[in-house]
C-alpha cells in the first residue's frame, strides 16, 4: 500500500505544522534556568547583565532548541529523530513571540530507512531569523 | 588564543542519573504539553519503559558534569565572552527516566577566524547507557570573542 507510507507521500518543499509561541516571559527563563541546570546569570539576573553591556537578559539558545525539538515530535514520534542541529544565529529577547518552523528539503535513503531531511527556523514576530538548523528524521 | 595542543583532548567519563522530577520540570520550562514527557501512563501508552529524555535534554544532563567548567577553565575562556555557536545531536537510541548515561568529552578541534578576533572550539561528547549502549553523540560549538 504505497499510497499510504508517509514518506512517499511527502514532497521537498512541504512544510510541517508549525508552532507558535507566546511571547517569551522572564518567568519562563527563571524555569528554564532550573530545570535545564544553566546558570548563567546573563538569562535571569539582570542586575549581572548591566554589567556587560547588553540591554536585558536573553533567551537560552538551548530553551529555543528545546521549542524546536517540541516541532519535531508533533510531528513524529521522537524515536524517529536521527540527527538534530542548529546554528544560533540571533539573540531571542525578552516579549518576543516565536514561531518554529520545518520544511523538507531532501529525501533519501539509508541503512535500509526511508528519511526526510528538514530545514528548521525560529524566527520573531518580524521574522528575524533566530535559530536555522536541521533534522533528519526517519518514517518508514 | 587557546593552545591548539589541547585538540583531541579526553575528559574523564562522568555518570548522570535521569531523575523523572527533572523531566517533569524540563517539560513544565520547554512548555511541553505531551502527556508522554511528564505523565508516566502515557509514556507507557506510547510504548516507552518511563519518561523519555526529550531530544535536548542530554545537554542538560551534560552539565551535571562533576565540574561542568572544566574545558573551559582548561583552555582559558572568559565565559563573559564565549557564545553558544552549533549544538548538534546524533541519536541511536532513547534513554528514559532511571537510566545512568555516561558521557565522555572530547576536544575535536580548536580554530580561529577573522586573524583571532573569532575562537571556535568544537567539543564532541558520547552519551552511552548502563548497558554500555550507545544513545547519541552530541556535538556542540563555543565561540570566543577576542576583540
Amino acid at each position: 500500500m504505497a499510497s499510504l507510507n508517509p514518506w512517499a507521500c511527502l514532497q521537498v518543499g512541504e512544510a510541517i505544522p508549525e508552532l507558535v509561541l507566546p511571547a517569551v516571559t522572564r518567568l519562563n527563563l527563571a524555569l528554564y534556568c532550573g530545570a535545564s541546570g544553566d546558570h548563567n546569570p546573563i538569562h535571569v539576573d539582570t542586575d549581572f547583565v548591566r554589567t556587560t553591556g547588553l540591554p536585558d537578559v536573553i533567551v537560552h539558545g538551548m530553551l529555543s532548541m528545546a521549542w524546536l525539538g517540541r516541532l519535531l515530535t508533533n510531528w513524529v514520534p521522537q524515536t524517529a529523530i536521527r540527527e538534530y542541529n542548529v546554528r544560533f544565529a540571533s539573540m531571542t529577547q525578552i516579549g518576543e513571540a516565536i514561531t518554529c518552523t520545518g520544511e523538507v528539503t531532501d529525501k533519501f535513503e539509508h541503512a535500509g530507512e526511508q528519511l526526510v531531511r528538514l530545514t528548521l527556523t525560529t524566527v520573531n514576530a518580524e521574522g528575524q531569523v533566530k535559530l536555522s538548523g536541521e533534522a533528519v528524521i526517519a518514517l518508514a | 588564543m587557546i593552545d591548539r595542543k589541547y585538540i583531541g583532548h579526553v575528559e574523564p567519563a562522568f555518570e548522570v542519573l535521569v531523575e523523572k522530577g527533572r523531566l517533569k520540570f524540563f517539560a513544565k520550562a520547554t512548555g511541553q504539553t505531551d502527556l508522554v514527557y511528564s505523565d508516566d501512563a502515557a509514556a507507557h501508552a506510547a510504548g516507552h519503559p518511563a519518561l523519555p529524555v526529550p531530544p535536548t535534554f542530554l545537554f542538560c544532563l551534560e552539565m551535571e558534569a562533576p565540574d561542568p567548567a572544566a574545558i573551559r577553565n582548561l583552555l582559558g575562556m572568559d565565559y563573559r565572552r564565549l557564545l553558544h555557536g552549533e549544538q548538534g545531536f546524533a541519536y541511536e537510541r532513547m534513554a528514559y527516566a532511571g537510566d545512568v548515561l555516561r558521557f565522555e568529552q572530547s576536544i575535536e578541534d580548536i580554530y580561529d577566524k577573522k586573524n583571532g578576533a573569532l575562537e571556535f572550539v568544537v567539543r564532541k561528547t558520547s552519551v552511552t547507557n548502563q548497558r554500555g549502549e550507545s544513545v547519541a553523540q552530541l556535538r556542540t560549538v563555543s565561540v570566543l570573542r577576542n576583540s
